[in-house]
């Protein structure tokens, strides 16, 4: 069974199921079965089974991601519940590659599902990162967020970027190379240690992650169809309380270490050092920082 | 007038308000205005020597003041001063 191309060219090729399965997508105008084609081929990977990652995997799994990657390192905690609806309560315990796996197998048991139960280092980020199309970073830590902008800036990757902080969010598309912004040229430098509560110490509004994953499985989608504009160059603003969205332009940088004019970061560093945390080698520091 | 407004992880610095109406032509002199009310509001803005912490950004209107004049960059009546530190949340 067929669907009509959008193109021009022969139509795309889907199963039985996959009609039926994605057929509001197949006939949305603008997606169509072309754009269910290119979903259907693309490798995504999702930095992160947490908050972020859990509206991320789930909605690219449902949309038909052909490929999708799920890394985390991390067990499920009793109070990851109240925001991480890829677990459920029975999943307290496992690594959450693995209920992440399992769901999101539920979800969509027609594509494949790839459960990366590791922590992401300078050491395997280019190994991992390779294969894939898209990386979108659900983390939450600002060495992670660094190496996973750095790593993508280095392969030729886009960059799906989403964060937030009690009751606000951030999100924004960071494409590689130069003459678009990447995470460095929005934040040269992380802030010192311990200067930016975790979740668990500061909070999180339970839905702001649902919020936020959502909006960056818009942009994944979106930059794999080729529909749309894209959020590049602009950082999306939420804030829950207020109810509001704003954005503001983000600008290349063109002194920026990885994506500027004469780049200085050439391979991935060691981001711990970095962020003024202890490293693998015992070193501890913080780039001097002033604009 | 011009309007700042406050994001959530610096709002106990000044009674919880999410905007504040600042005074004056430039941003600095914006902010001075503001510790002068608050005091250590801009301790995680503006660094010792008077510079800007390249982890927390300034916009006026959508505008990174980085790209502008830093903190001199001038203001006016109406214009609206965004402050976004660097969040790495998504747990």
């Amino acid at each position: 069974m067929t669907a009509t191309g959008t193109n021009g060219q022969s139509p795309p090729t889907f199963t039985e199921d996959q009609v039926l399965r994605y057929s509001r997508h197949i006939i949305l105008p603008t997606i169509g079965g072309a754009g269910q084609r290119k979903l259907l081929d693309a490798k995504v990977l999702c930095v992160g089974a947490g908050g972020l990652g859990s509206p991320i995997a789930m909605y690219l799994a449902a949309a038909g991601v052909g490929t999708l990657g799920v890394l985390d390192f991390d067990r499920v905690d009793r109070t990851n519940l109240q925001r991480q609806i890829l677990h459920d309560d029975d999943d307290v315990g496992r690594p959450k590659v693995e209920s992440a796996v399992e769901r999101l197998r539920g979800i969509n048991p027609t594509i494949d599902v790839i459960g990366h139960d590791t922590m992401l280092t300078s050491e395997n980020a280019f190994e991992i990162m390779e294969p894939y199309d898209v990386v979108i970073d659900g983390t939450d830590n600002f060495p992670v967020r660094y190496l996973v902008n750095d790593a993508c800036q280095l392969l030729g990757k886009p960059l799906v970027y989403g964060s937030i902080y009690q009751f606000e969010g951030q999100a924004s598309v960071f494409l590689p190379g130069p003459e678009t912004p990447c995470y460095r040229c929005l934040f040269p430098q992380p802030p010192p240690p311990g200067a930016v509560p975790s979740c668990s110490e500061a909070g999180v509004f339970g839905v702001l992650p649902g919020v936020v994953g959502s909006i960056q499985a818009v942009e994944a989608i979106k930059l794999i169809t080729g529909v749309g504009e894209p959020l590049v160059g602009r950082l999306l603003l939420f804030d829950a309380l207020d109810m509001d969205f704003t954005s503001v332009r983000l600008r290349w940088d063109p002194e920026c270490p990885v994506c500027g004019k004469h780049p200085t970061v050439t391979e991935l560093i060691d981001y711990d050092f970095f962020c003024g945390l202890p490293s693998a080698t015992g070193a501890s520091g913080h780039a001097s920082e002033e604009a | 007038m011009v309007r700042v407004k406050v994001p959530t992880m610096m709002r106990s610095r000044v009674g919880g308000r999410p905007v504040l109406d600042g005074q004056g032509s430039t941003l600095r002199e914006v902010l001075e205005g503001l510790e002068q009310r608050y005091p250590g509001f801009t301790s995680t803005i503006v660094t010792d020597s008077g510079g800007l912490h390249r982890f927390v950004n300034l916009y006026v209107n959508d505008e990174d003041v980085r790209y502008l004049g830093s903190l001199e960059t001038q203001v006016e009546d109406g214009d609206t001063v965004a402050i976004l530190p660097a969040v790495a949340g998504g747990c």
